[in-house]
């Protein structure tokens, strides 16, 4: 037998799990049904500020089929308040979140009564019935408008529309210098006002919760990222002892940070499951999603920049509204500070301050979605960027190569005193530039100006990075999170040399499944098909911090391997006893130990063998090699990339067409290229969609306009061009894979590229900005001096006002 | 009401509701949980199936207007243990990550493909725009499909030329 097997890792591996995907044979939690099983529906308000004055159930509860008909004020000793893990600030404000509402509701879309019925027809018939007199309040939707002075208020019992104010300052915090007096001698200064629009995760699957309260744990499948924080908020918010609970996430039909949550519904199938000694699931629909599922972005951020005229930034300063919506769920407050440490990004930044006042509004909450807060950053500093240039009049890139930090200086600490271990930016750039011939397109533009066309090209640049692999525990300590960032990996060895990984990850479309097999494969040295990954079930997998924040690979897979060494360990001591050799003499390779200098040696299989039947162990050896191991990490992992974009801008009738996307990333090295080019493909889609298509719009009583896929602009096949995707790889120094974490990467970078292409087409017609989503109109309105309605009460009009996209 | 359908080449009679959806009927009834439901505006396409041979959104569909069809799911594909060359195609391509729009997208992609075996890009991408997938970004799902039209050419030049001399004998 030859030593050389060609290792796993790198390998474009086809995914395990699409087996069961192609075929239909999947396990959706709304896929599942078990004797007995009841179904819920959920009466919604139709106001976003109200005082419920009375509800009626007593027709409903006659109705056939019904077993319980449910309202706040009947749960309100039982259901406790939502859970919310961070309090960025000792003083924040947190209003109590019923996940039914008890006497007022605060955003359109909240639970007010909940029917049990033996079918879900049933079930919806019997909330038909149900009657609800609101006195209406007054309803708070825009942020400055909030934090008035007079301002009505979204929980009296507040006093204020404020959540919380917090801050960063490197004079402060001695990282840097003042920013207020780098601003003050800047030689050029560049104030902006951006607007992040509201976005919404949009996952397909729509989110399913099923309990089963006939054993005796209670059972809770969900359709979740994060079974196991969702067991321990159970318990915490409940007060059900936690061992009683177990939580099953099966295939989950996507997440992007919408399904990081802990739901009103999961706790009202929970409580309606033990009141009726019955299993209850619950499923929403699509428009329940939309509405009520948390919501993404949505912030106001105001920044200044200051230069020396040869383009060096001085300072950086950010003054940023976020919207909370109604309450604060699972990581609401914490979402902008997600950011906070990203607005320097690539480059050196001598002084920086970071401030962010968190409102409160009568819209649904806010929280993850894909990148939060870090493509909010991003988009603010490359336009910044852009803008600096333009002020300049040099190349968007040469004020970037002026600012970045170049590959020898790394490891770099930053103005936000995060140490960036390893990136090289000239090489990813050099090599984005040639596969977008970013030359011949800066020539074209200029002859389409020179030539005044209709049709103008623009290009826009985004470099950007971002801290990925949440989190070492330290720094969320600092930070006031209410939790670590580790993650528990185990591995069992059976008997016959097969291999089972449990992950405290949990996939919902990473193929984590393959990549965790790749990786345990070169580990152990065994065959790839002989891996089997376990995850998701808080009975086999008893310990997570689940998946979210490019996290899983970073932190999740790094746990697998040293759950792997420990393993290798633990048969190197028995492989010796069998081989009659010292322990040091011992190599392991492909599988085996072999005594060096001879051509003795022993399986890994065979020793796991060996071990099970435990005839002849060393002394004081226990008969197993199953190994588990806690990863916490020591740093973030710094994946950076350069993302072009080539945009041609009908002026005539401001129609944007992306005529060529190339990306370049470096994500340190690759366990699998094909997932990583699907993550990148992925998070282009949505940051791109960020840039022209999606908004969530609210009417002036709350009401959500974009509720439907007829509305929210999610793009299509027909509305997307074909990318470019490249790599470069710089390891990443702080773990052992060298691994940096790609899940959210495309969606960062992404957003501000084209915008700034838009604008970069039409900057000689006097345009210097347009609010996302950049629609026809706005762009129109932008280059004929409009003013484009900035409520965003023109986005999202119907399918008919998808135009961009394919040639 | 009662209905008759032939689904994934098993004949079934049950009493159905007017109001009951294909789709329901399929997945509460039938059990064909396979097929899945993603809206309720028929935008997504995640429920399509085939109707007497057509894509259809199973959602858009009343299960009593469905009695006497033949319907095919994304769980009748496969035969004798053999993916069907699409679904194939979606697997070597890395068409998937979720998994969640994929019955609905091989099943639009194979009536695709019905109408026009060797689809350029763009046609390509705009008979999908009825699918949604929030995974993906389509550029694999796009691949996918012209890689399958490149396996089916040759069985299906095959299958003509057979034709042809057969005919000629
Ligand atoms: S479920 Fe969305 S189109 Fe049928
Ligand atoms: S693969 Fe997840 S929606 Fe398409």
């Amino acid at each position: 037998m030859t030593a050389t097997v060609e290792p796993e890792v790198g390998k474009s591996r086809r995914r395990k799990e699409d087996a069961r995907l192609i075929t239909g044979r999947t396990r959706w939690t709304d896929n599942i049904a078990l004797p007995g099983m009841l179904h819920m529906a959920i009466l919604r308000s139709p106001a976003a500020h109200a005082r419920i004055a009375a509800i009626d159930t007593s027709a409903a509860k006659g109705m056939s089929g019904v077993l319980a008909v449910v309202t706040g004020a009947d749960l309100a000793e039982e259901q406790g308040s939502l859970p919310c893990a961070w309090a960025i600030t000792p003083d924040m404000k947190n209003p109590p979140h019923p996940a039914l509402a008890v006497d007022t509701v605060h955003y359109a879309g909240e639970a007010v009564a909940v029917v049990v019925a033996r079918s879900s027809a049933e079930a919806q018939d019997a909330l038909e019935a149900i009657d609800v007199d609101y006195d209406d309040l007054p309803v708070v939707l825009d942020m400055e408008a909030a934090i008035a002075d007079d301002a009505p208020l979204v929980h009296e019992s507040l006093g204020t529309n404020k959540n919380a104010l917090w801050v960063f300052d490197s004079a402060e915090a001695g990282t840097g210098g003042s920013v207020d007096e780098a601003i003050a001698a800047g030689e050029v200064v560049i104030e902006r006002k951006y607007r992040q629009q509201r976005l919404i995760p949009a996952f397909m699957e729509p989110r399913s919760v099923l309990c089963d309260p006939t054993g005796e744990q209670f059972t809770l499948w969900s359709a979740t990222q994060i079974p196991h924080i969702l067991r321990l908020m159970l318990a915490l918010t409940l007060g059900v002892p936690e061992h009683k609970i177990r939580v099953i996430a099966p295939d989950v039909g996507g997440g992007f940070g919408g399904k990081l949550q802990v739901t009103p519904e999961e706790l009202l199938v929970f409580l309606l499951a033990r009141r009726l000694g019955k299993p209850v699931k619950y499923t929403e629909t699509r428009s329940e999603a939309m509405a009520t599922a948390h919501h993404g972005r949505d912030q106001i951020q105001r920044l200044t920049l200051s230069a020396r005229r040869d383009g060096t930034i001085t300072g950086l300063k950010v003054d940023l509204l976020a919207d909370m919506g109604a309450y604060l769920s699972l990581v609401t407050p914490g979402i902008p500070i997600l950011g906070a440490f990203m607005y320097n990004a690539i480059y050196k930044i001598p002084a920086y301050r970071f401030s962010c006042t968190n409102v409160f509004t009568n819209k649904v909450m806010t929280d993850a979605y894909r990148g939060a807060g870090r493509p909010e950053a991003t988009f603010a500093i490359e336009r910044l960027m852009d803008e600096l240039a333009a002020e300049l009049e040099l190349d968007p890139m040469e004020v970037r190569e002026r600012n970045w930090i170049r590959h020898e200086e790394f490891p770099f600490t930053t103005v936000c005193g995060l140490t960036y271990d390893s990136g090289n930016y000239e090489a990813a750039t050099d090599k984005a530039k040639e596969l977008f011939d970013y030359d011949g397109l800066r020539r074209e533009q200029l002859e389409r100006r020179e030539r005044g066309d209709a049709v103008q090209l623009g290009v826009g640049i985004s470099t950007f990075t971002e801290m990925c692999g949440l989190a070492p525990s330290r720094v969320l300590g600092s930070l006031s999170y209410g939790a670590g960032g580790w993650e528990h990996a185990a591995i069992r060895m059976l008997p016959s040399g097969k291999v089972e990984v449990v992950t405290g990850s949990s996939p919902h479309g990473q193929g984590h499944e393959t990549a965790w097999s790749q990786i345990v494969a070169d580990q152990l040295g065994v065959p790839f098909e002989d891996v089997e990954v376990l995850h998701g079930d808080t009975q086999s997998s008893h310990k997570g911090m689940d998946t979210y924040g490019s996290r899983s690979l970073t932190v999740g897979a790094i746990a697998v391997v040293k759950a792997a060494d420990k393993v290798i360990a633990k048969a190197r001591r028995i492989a010796a006893h069998m081989l009659e050799c010292g322990e040091d003499d011992l190599d392991f390779a492909g599988g085996r130990f072999t005594v060096r200098g001879t051509d003795k040696g022993a399986g890994i299989g065979d020793i796991a063998l060996a071990v099970f039947a435990a005839h002849d162990l060393p002394d004081g050896v226990e008969p197993s090699l199953d190994s588990e191991a806690t990863f916490d990490p020591e740093n973030f992992s710094f994946p950076h990339g350069t993302h072009l974009c080539a945009t041609e801008v009908d002026t005539e009738t401001g129609r944007v067409t992306i005529r060529k996307y190339v990306c370049v990333d470096d994500v340190g090295k690759v366990v699998n290229p094909l997932i990583v080019e699907g993550q990148v493909h992925g998070g282009l889609a949505q940051g791109i969609a960020q840039a022209l298509f999606e908004e969530a719009v609210h009417d002036e009583n709350g009401t959500l306009t974009t509720g439907t896929f007829a509305d929210y602009l999610l793009p299509s096949a027909a509305d997307l061009p074909s990318f470019v995707t490249d790599r470069t790889e710089t390891p990443s120094t702080t773990n052992p894979l060298g691994v940096k974490g790609v899940g959210e990467a495309g969606t960062i970078a992404s957003t501000p590229a084209v915008v700034n292409a838009i604008v970069d087409a039409v900057r000689h017609l006097g345009v210097d900005d347009i609010e996302m989503p950049c629609t026809p109109f706005r762009v129109w309105s932008a280059i004929h001096g409009r003013t484009a309605d900035t409520s965003g009460g023109q986005a999202g009009g119907g399918l008919g006002s998808i135009q961009g996209g394919l040639q | 009401m009662r209905v008759t359908m032939v689904v994934d080449g098993v004949s079934y009679t049950d009493e159905v509701e007017p109001r009951t959806l294909l789709v329901q009927h399929l997945r509460e009834k039938l059990g064909k949980t396979g097929t899945v439901v993603g809206c309720d505006t028929g935008n997504c396409g995640a429920c399509t199936v085939h109707v007497d041979g057509h894509s259809v959104k199973s959602c858009s569909m009343l299960a009593a207007q469905a009695d006497g069809c033949e319907i095919t799911t994304i769980e009748g594909l496969a035969r004798d243990g053999k993916l069907h060359p699409v679904q194939q195609a979606f697997h070597d391509n890395h068409a998937l990550q979720c998994g969640f729009c994929t019955p609905g997208m091989i099943m639009q992609a194979i009536d695709l493909l019905a109408d026009d075996p060797d689809p350029d890009e763009r046609t390509v991408r705009h008979g999908l725009e009825g699918n949604l997938c929030r995974c993906t970004g389509y550029q694999n799902i796009v691949r996918a499909v012209q890689d399958a039209a490149h396996r089916l050419k040759p069985a299906a030049e095959a299958d003509r030329e057979r034709e042809t001399v057969a005919g000629g004998e």
